[in-house]
């Protein structure tokens, strides 16, 4: 065990800990600002700004520091050292060092989308001057809108950390964007007609400390001072990225990656950045609706749940097995739980499926060789799945526990196809309707269909019953990623209309009093379903938790 | 907090005498100040068919300034809308049409029923884009005619800077740091455009002074 001290307060460092100086700090609960350092990223030390003093302890207890400031984040934490991250040295040069970077940015954080979340400004309150003794004209440089389809560059703004750069060098490795120019004249630009495109572009917007670089998505749309952060998990892989909605007023505004070891790292992909916006469609489904002959009805919810509870019944008590429930891979796994538990109650003899499983293409793995090929596996940073969906392996845990062998949804089609299926009751939940015209013809001959989902569809035009569910922006619960990590989604908005969480459905259908609370039901899960005992906690970290060690259940 | 019994002092009421038992001397000082009263100048306002005098810094209805160029002043930086205590200023921004600036409100409302005029908008906003004005006679016949849009507000701004009404708080004509011109690097002389003769804390001479001292450095 090591140490060192830090402002007269003593570290300790494990042997095999290698921190540079803003980690061990921060350890010791002083902050060290800094621009250019990155934990995914390479050090540079180009910013200056996380310069302190750094000394050594003699064997006779006396302390020599040294005369010059040194960066922080190049100096690597040895045992002894002693650190000073504000004495009036450090605090000079870092001063200083904010003094420079701040003398040709714009004075114009009121139209700049970073203002309220920007390191310039943070730092400027606590390290800097309140005003600039610059006289001179400063140096505007025109914006490059063109730097890439979902990002714009205010290049005047930029103070040249170089992370966006080194981003595009060592996590993607498409290496699109570079610094032209140098000194004062310095700006971060593309090769023409090579615009940063890649799969990964929007996390630079994150990366960059101040507004230079910002996501044209988000462009002018709030303020992030209104926005209020809920966490949870990206569904649309099955890397599940863990992710910060932000949102405003019942709003989704943005997704922005929260960095867990355990899932994917840093940073996540535009797919996923991007994809959000089906929850603020307009076409949302608001209200159960029943089918009469050519016409759809809406109606409440207390209408509509006692009506289905009999007519369900009353088809699996003539003939359990045509009576069918097909489990989407976007339900968390209480949702899942509780479908399977109700269905079941009502004969063990019902069948039980999974919905179809969306594949795109291959595993998408970066960072990229100079050619665009893919790493090989122990190099990998990143990886973009090819499972387009949240929660395949949970799903698929339940439907194994309760039934032992998985349907697919073929068989379901296969099935409706012969004429055996009386009833089926459908979750969706995809953000790009699942269902097809062909899934139509197929399920033609199904006596009762009961369509549960988001958006509307050709199912949703043929089905006895609608049942509006909720995003998963909008619900509680348990996604389980591909390598069998456990993570919590939260509630971060209301759904829409009359829609509800699609846990609060099947609550109802059990005609269980109250409403779903996540925690009390993923503790029940853990009893009932050996391989999610890891969560009998009924909480789960911001982090996740490995249901079967690091395997998959 | 509870206030703990040892804390509490107990007074008990001065003793009257009989000349204050009577109770005549108080009724008759009261009746004096009521005849004295008739006899002073009216102070009633007669409104509304007389004006009424109001102090010149009074906060009425909100307007949105012009800038030189006739377009709306307010760059979208939602302070107003953060700074409001009553929540009533709605705003939508958009990436400007014009070339010098980047930020623009496209939709920009005002509930005047709402408001509270407190006057935190016009304190908040840097640049000077939104003021209350000295009308005070708002009416409406519905609530939505008393949502102020964008349209609405500027046509406050165009009757009460020709009727020469300004608020005496207002900088109209003067720009706030982030309506700055932009101007290309190209184009920039080398002591010429914005921020040169920006005053510092450390310089405590008159206004009048600095720009004298800047024509000199200018001909120089």
């Amino acid at each position: 065990m090591a140490v060192i001290t830090i402002n007269d307060k003593d570290v300790q460092l494990a042997e095999s800990e290698r921190l540079n100086l803003i980690q061990a700090a921060q350890r010791a609960g002083y902050e060290v600002p800094h621009y250019c350092w990155h934990p995914a990223l390479t050090v540079v030390a180009s910013c200056r700004m996380c310069l302190v003093e750094v000394g050594e302890k003699k064997p006779d207890g006396t302390v020599a520091m040294q005369p010059r400031v040194v960066p922080a984040c190049q100096t690597p934490a040895r045992p002894g050292m002693v650190v000073r991250t504000n004495s009036e040295k450090a605090k000079a040069a870092q001063a200083a060092t904010l003094e420079y970077l701040l003398l040709n940015h714009p004075l114009d954080c009121p139209v700049c989308d970073q203002a309220g979340e920007c390191y310039l400004q943070d730092y400027s309150y606590k390290f800097g001057r309140g005003y600039s003794r610059f006289k001179e004209d400063k140096i505007i440089r025109p914006d490059k809108d063109y730097i890439g389809e979902n990002i714009a560059l205010f290049t005047d703004r930029c103070v040249m950390c170089s992370r966006c750069v080194r981003f595009t060098r060592e996590i993607s490795g498409t290496a699109e964007l570079q610094i032209i120019h140098r000194g004062a004249h310095a700006e971060i630009d593309v090769f023409p007609g090579q615009p940063c495109n890649n799969k990964l572009a929007g996390n630079v917007v994150d990366l960059c400390p101040v507004g230079a670089l910002c996501s044209k998505d988000f462009l002018y749309k709030q303020r992030v001072w209104f926005l209020k952060s809920t966490s949870s998990v990206c569904p649309r892989c099955s890397t599940g990225c863990s992710i910060t909605i932000d949102h405003h007023k019942d709003i989704v505004y943005r997704l922005r990656p929260r960095a867990n070891p355990q899932a994917q790292g840093w940073f996540m992909c535009d797919e996923g950045r991007f994809g959000y916006k089906y929850i603020n469609a307009a076409d949302r489904l608001i209200s159960p609706m029943v089918r009469h002959d050519k016409h759809t009805l809406y109606v409440g919810w207390e209408e509509v749940l006692p009506v289905l509870r009999r007519q369900v019944r009353q088809a699996v008590t003539e003939a359990p097995e045509s009576a069918w429930l097909v489990l989407s891979p976007w339900l968390t796994c209480e949702e899942a739980y509780l479908a399977v538990r109700w269905f079941r109650s009502l004969s063990p003899q019902t069948r039980l499926a999974s919905g179809p499983v969306p594949v795109v293409g291959e595993d998408d793995r970066y960072p990229k060789d100079v050619h665009g090929n893919p790493p090989p596996l122990d190099k990998t940073l990143f990886t973009i799945r090819a499972e387009k969906c949240p929660n395949r392996l949970g799903v698929e845990a339940i439907l194994k526990h309760y039934q032992g062998t998985i349907h697919s949804f073929d068989a379901v089609l296969e099935a409706a196809r012969r004429g055996e299926v009386r009833v089926l009751y459908l979750t969706g939940g995809y953000p790009e309707p699942g269902w097809t015209s062909e899934h139509c013809t197929a399920l033609e001959g199904v006596g009762t269909l009961i369509v549960q989902d988001i958006l509307p569809s050709p199912l949703t035009s043929v089905a006895k019953y609608i049942l509006p569910g909720a995003a998963f922006a909008e619900k509680d619960g348990t996604f389980v990623n591909h390598a069998g990590l456990a993570q919590a989604i939260h509630r971060a908005v209301q759904p829409p209309g009359e829609a509800r969480s699609d846990a609060r459905i099947f609550v109802d259908l059990l005609e269980r009093r109250g409403l779903p609370h996540a925690p009390a039901l993923r503790a029940e899960l853990a009893s009932e379903i050996p391989c999610f005992a890891p969560l009998n906690a009924g909480q789960i970290g911001p982090l996740g938790v490995f249901l079967n060690g690091e395997g998959k259940p | 907090m509870p206030i703990k019994p040892e804390e509490v002092r107990w007074v008990a009421p001065p003793r009257m005498g009989l000349w204050e038992r009577l109770y005549i001397p108080a009724v008759l000082q009261g009746l004096g100040t009521t005849l004295s009263h008739m006899v002073r100048p009216a102070v009633t306002q007669q409104f509304p068919d007389e004006e009424p005098k109001l102090p010149p810094n009074y906060r009425g209805v909100h307007r949105l300034n012009r800038d030189e160029q006739g377009r709306v002043k307010c760059v979208a930086c939602y302070l107003c809308a953060t700074a409001c205590p009553a929540h009533c200023i709605d705003i939508v921004a958009a990436p400007s049409p014009w070339p010098d600036r980047e930020k623009y409100p496209e939709i920009f409302v005002i509930d005047e029923l709402r408001c509270i005029y407190c006057g935190m908008c016009e304190e908040a906003c840097p640049v000077d884009a939104i003021e209350l004005t000295t009308l005070y006679d708002l009416t409406g016949l519905t609530r939505r005619e008393m949502l102020f849009d964008k349209e609405k507000l500027l046509s406050v701004y165009d009757q009460t800077a020709a009727a020469g009404t300004d608020p005496p708080r207002t900088r109209r004509g003067r720009l706030g740091p982030a309506s700055e011109p932009l101007v290309p690097i190209n184009q920039l002389g080398p002591s010429s455009g914005v921020g040169a003769n920006a005053a510092h804390p450390s310089d405590n001479r008159t206004d009048s002074e600095r720009a004298v001292a800047a024509k000199a450095s200018s001909e120089a």
